[in-house]
């Protein structure tokens, strides 16, 4: 089975063509365009045209993307949303969106109605769902929003109002999209609701991606089953993600950190991925990267979300060097996209770090022009950038002893053979194009999250129920179901209540299913 | 702090997951609940132990039952004020100020969310100086004053009030009750006078949860470590710094218990930790001896930023520094170690405490 990846970056698009036992035949790095699918069509082509493969052996695509992470920060082409909570008479003391950005709530032109219903912790009803509230809310929404987001009190121990609600709204509002929360977020409703009202905001920037991905494969002649990359290393189905689009928010430091791993083989190591801006630096932790334990903001909105514990800082191949005193300071402004026009090796007049490492004799570009470097003190200015890195790499240890550390991204020729830190740093083969490789590789998960009474069924049962939940969920999102296997565990007893309430979250993965 | 800000409350609700000791539930939807309600009906003034006149009524608020079910189904703004009205009502007193009954959790923000709409002022001191899982686990308790009138209300419109006999029988009924209620409640208990307050309220608490969060808001600029200006604001001391390596936790009577071993790093690279915990972190054994015990503060503080970690949120791999802070004098007593110290928590140790164990660590 030939698979082929595409990560779109904010500077670069990349792409691979993995065989069935997951070898680069080839890879490909064009400038992202302003339009992308452009950018996706090149590489494509690019990679299409380095190797045997014929577009027609293409039996997979897969696509990661920040189009969604970038049209919550930038606050573009996001949908007007009609949000529904379910939770009357509870939940008046923090209405939805409270402590959002102004901006993005202006954006959002958030129409947001509390109705009688929700669930206590064990499932009982605190009111019946009311239909005449409702109908207000859809007379509410009609013309005057794109989607609908619907979040209950106690969703993720039973989904039926919430359910309910949605039916109610597809066959009064037809067309208008509906995001139940609990299909996307855990316990904590006010995280789980945030999440359900960007997945909200995002549906029409999700359904252009995935009808602009289907064209420009078609237009290439690939008729291939479509994929995307999700935050935690594994790949839903486009009709999943047309669903779900907030999954795909921060694919992009996953993709690299899994495609790390593959590359070097190394189970555990810290990668450094420096692109043309920013360098991220995570943990890889028995192959998969390790998450962060804390509520975690998606443009300034709190949310439930697992994310890749990352430091980014403001370095990269792009990174503007301006003297300072009587040093240098470096970034955090970037040349970005436009480095191959605006470098002083490629004829421009900017000063970046990419002329200083080529400079200092640590980098290689062949159409590099080298003699109008002559004044720039690169010796100077290179250990800088040297420090900053290894700065960050001691910042995401979590001992003193030395890692592997991989170097991933276009940047990552900007580095030398030894960091401080470091027990060896490995530059692996297609390096520059590891999150592609990342995007290409995933597998495809199931995750549940739910209470159980321990005096109803023991430990065990409860845990095997949660298990088999999640399968049945990884394979519906398109898992081979004979290949599924538990990637994560865990269970916490909820306290000061009675029952021995257990919360359990488990999550499933398995290779895709080819048909 | 004459009137909280939204920055003042910000940096309670870390100050207080701090003093929490890793219970007390987090404080965010306090913070949330207390936000709304001033934007909604006015700021809250802020009045100190020494402004309270004798005759004076301080009335304490809090939510009770499990933080899992209040992040789901949150208050009400009746809800809110019920119990308030209720006990006033029931008890034919006026409630004149409003006080945190618990500084450490999200019950440091609950009360500011009631005073807000009440419009009466918040006292800035409370009856624990940190968290503690139980009803009479306060120093009113300590004191000998009994609960008088509990007043305890769902978000349905229901609102109980019960007269207990002490503050035992005042955590039973009331927990039942609250239980029924779908495992979270707003309770008012303890009202007192002014001139009981003065006596009995631990002052300046919450000042001094405003204090830390804004130590740690601004640990990027300092150039000490923000755990090291902590440790000198609160005369505590650095018990360890280490890794989690496993964690066990159980449901015992309706509390999560558990204990957490911890593998030393840096120059406690030869050492072995313990964390025991019920709710709140309640003991620390280092190498096999007790390095502090409950009634004294534990904190288990994330090693890079000085932020607070939750029992729940202690996670192996997890890299931290174990803190202890010396707990308010009353709660060094005989009744305050017979109500929180380490035997009625069940663990097998007679109270020591935390100076001398640091002294007993150093001198081996």
């Amino acid at each position: 089975m030939i698979r082929l990846g595409i990560d779109v970056g904010g500077t670069n698009t990349d792409g691979v063509i993995l065989n069935s036992a997951n070898d680069v035949l080839a890879s490909a790095k064009t400038a992202t365009t302003q339009d992308v699918f452009s950018g996706i069509k090149k590489t494509i082509q690019t990679v299409l045209s380095q190797t045997d493969v014929k577009a027609g052996d293409i039996a997979v695509a897969t696509l990661g993307t920040t189009h969604c992470t970038n049209a919550i920060v930038e606050r573009k082409a996001l949908n007007r949303v009609g949000v529904v909570r379910i939770c009357l008479p509870s939940g008046t003391t923090v209405p939805p969106l409270l402590g959002w950005p102004d901006d993005l709530v202006n954006k959002l032109q958030a129409v947001t109605i509390l109705v009688h219903g929700g669930y206590e912790y064990n499932g009982e009803p605190i009111a019946a769902l009311d239909y005449d509230e409702l109908q207000a809310a859809a007379d509410q929404f009609r013309g005057k929003v794109d989607s609908i987001a619907i979040s209950g009190v106690f969703s993720p121990v039973l989904g039926d109002q919430e359910k309910a609600a949605a039916a109610f709204f597809e066959k009064e509002l037809p067309g208008i999209p509906v995001s139940v929360s609990s299909e996307i977020g855990t316990i904590g409703l006010i995280e789980r609701e945030n999440a359900t009202i960007l997945n909200a905001a995002l549906m029409t920037t999700i359904r252009n991606v995935a009808t602009g991905f289907e064209r420009a494969l078609k237009d290439e002649g690939i008729d291939a089953r479509i994929y995307f990359g999700q935050n935690d290393g594994t790949l839903m189905t486009s009709t999943y993600a047309q669903k779900y689009p907030i999954y795909t928010i921060a694919c992009g430091p996953t993709n690299s950190i899994r495609g790390a791993a593959h590359l070097s083989k190394e189970p555990n190591a810290i990668v450094v991925d420096i692109g043309g801006t920013t360098t991220d630096i995570g943990v890889l932790a028995n192959s998969f990267p390790r998450q962060t334990s804390i509520a975690v903001e998606v443009g300034g909105v709190r949310t439930n979300y697992r994310m890749p514990d990352i430091y980014a800082i403001g370095f990269g191949g792009g990174t503007q060097v301006v003297p300072a005193d009587d040093t240098w300071k470096v970034g955090p402004e970037s040349v970005g996209y436009q480095l191959t026009e605006k470098a002083l090796v490629f004829g421009g007049d900017v000063l970046t770090a990419t002329d200083v490492a080529i400079g200092a004799g640590f980098m290689e570009i062949p159409e590099a022009q080298k003699d109008r470097l002559r004044d720039v003190p690169a010796d100077e200015i290179y250990p800088l950038f040297i420090q900053k890195v290894e700065e960050a790499i001691d910042r995401m240890k979590t001992s003193s002893e030395d890692l592997p550390v991989v170097l991933v991204g276009g940047g990552a020729a900007l580095m030398p053979e030894k960091l401080q830190g470091a027990s060896r740093v490995i530059r692996p083969n297609h390096a520059s194009v590891a999150n592609a490789i990342g995007a290409a590789l995933g597998d495809i998960s199931g995750t549940v999250e739910k209470i159980f009474m321990l005096d109803e069924l023991s430990h065990a049962e409860a845990v095997e129920a949660a298990k088999a939940e999640a399968i049945a969920a990884a394979s519906e999102a398109g898992a081979n179901p004979d290949a599924i296997e538990i990637i994560q565990l865990e269970d916490f007893p909820l306290a000061y209540l009675p029952g021995n309430a257990l919360l359990v979250r488990v999550k499933a993965a398995g290779p895709l299913l080819i048909s | 702090m004459n009137l909280l800000n939204k920055e003042d409350i910000e940096h309670i609700a870390v100050g207080a997951a701090v003093l929490g000791t890793g219970g007390g539930g987090d404080p965010y939807i306090g913070k949330m609940m207390a936000l709304s309600a001033i934007e909604k009906y006015g700021p809250v003034k802020v009045i100190t132990v020494d402004d309270l006149h004798e005759h004076d009524w301080v009335l304490p608020a809090s939510g009770m039952g499990s933080p899992s079910v209040l992040v789901e189904k949150i208050p009400s703004f009746e809800q809110l004020e019920n119990p308030l009205r209720t006990y006033e009502q029931v008890s034919g007193v006026q409630a004149s100020v409003i006080m945190p009954i618990e500084v450490g959790g999200v019950n440091s923000l609950i009360p500011v969310a009631v005073a807000a709409m009440t419009g009466l002022p918040i006292l800035d001191g409370d009856a624990m100086g940190r968290a503690f899982p139980e009803a009479q686990m306060v120093t009113f308790h300590l004191d000998g004053i009994k609960p008088g009138l509990v007043a305890i209300a769902d978000e349905q419109g229901n609102t109980v009030t019960i007269q207990p006999k002490d503050g035992f029988w005042a955590e039973k009924l009331a927990r039942m009750t609250t239980i029924a209620m779908g495992g979270s409640s707003i309770v008012c208990d303890y009202g007192i006078t002014g001139a009981t307050a003065k006596k009995s309220v631990i002052p300046g608490t919450l000042t001094l949860a405003k204090e830390i969060g804004k130590l740690l808001h601004e640990q990027r600029t300092a150039d000490v470590h923000p755990i090291t200006q902590m440790l000198d604001m609160l005369g505590g001391f650095r018990l360890f710094k280490g890794k989690v390596n496993q964690i066990e936790r159980k449901i015992v009577g309706g509390f999560t218990r558990g204990e957490a071993s911890l593998t030393g790093i840096d120059e406690d690279e030869h050492s072995a930790f313990k964390l025991f915990f019920q709710n709140e972190h309640l003991l620390a054994e280092k190498d096999g001896k007790p390095a502090a015990m409950t009634p004294d503060l534990i904190a288990v503080l994330d090693e890079e930023t000085g932020m607070p970690v939750t029992t729940e949120g202690l996670k192996y791999g997890a890299r931290v520094v174990v803190c202890a802070f010396p707990a308010n004098e009353k709660w060094r007593t005989e009744i305050g170690i017979e109500t929180a110290g380490p035997r009625y928590f069940k663990y097998p140790y007679d109270y020591v405490a935390l100076e001398t164990l640091v002294k007993e660590g150093h001198s081996k």
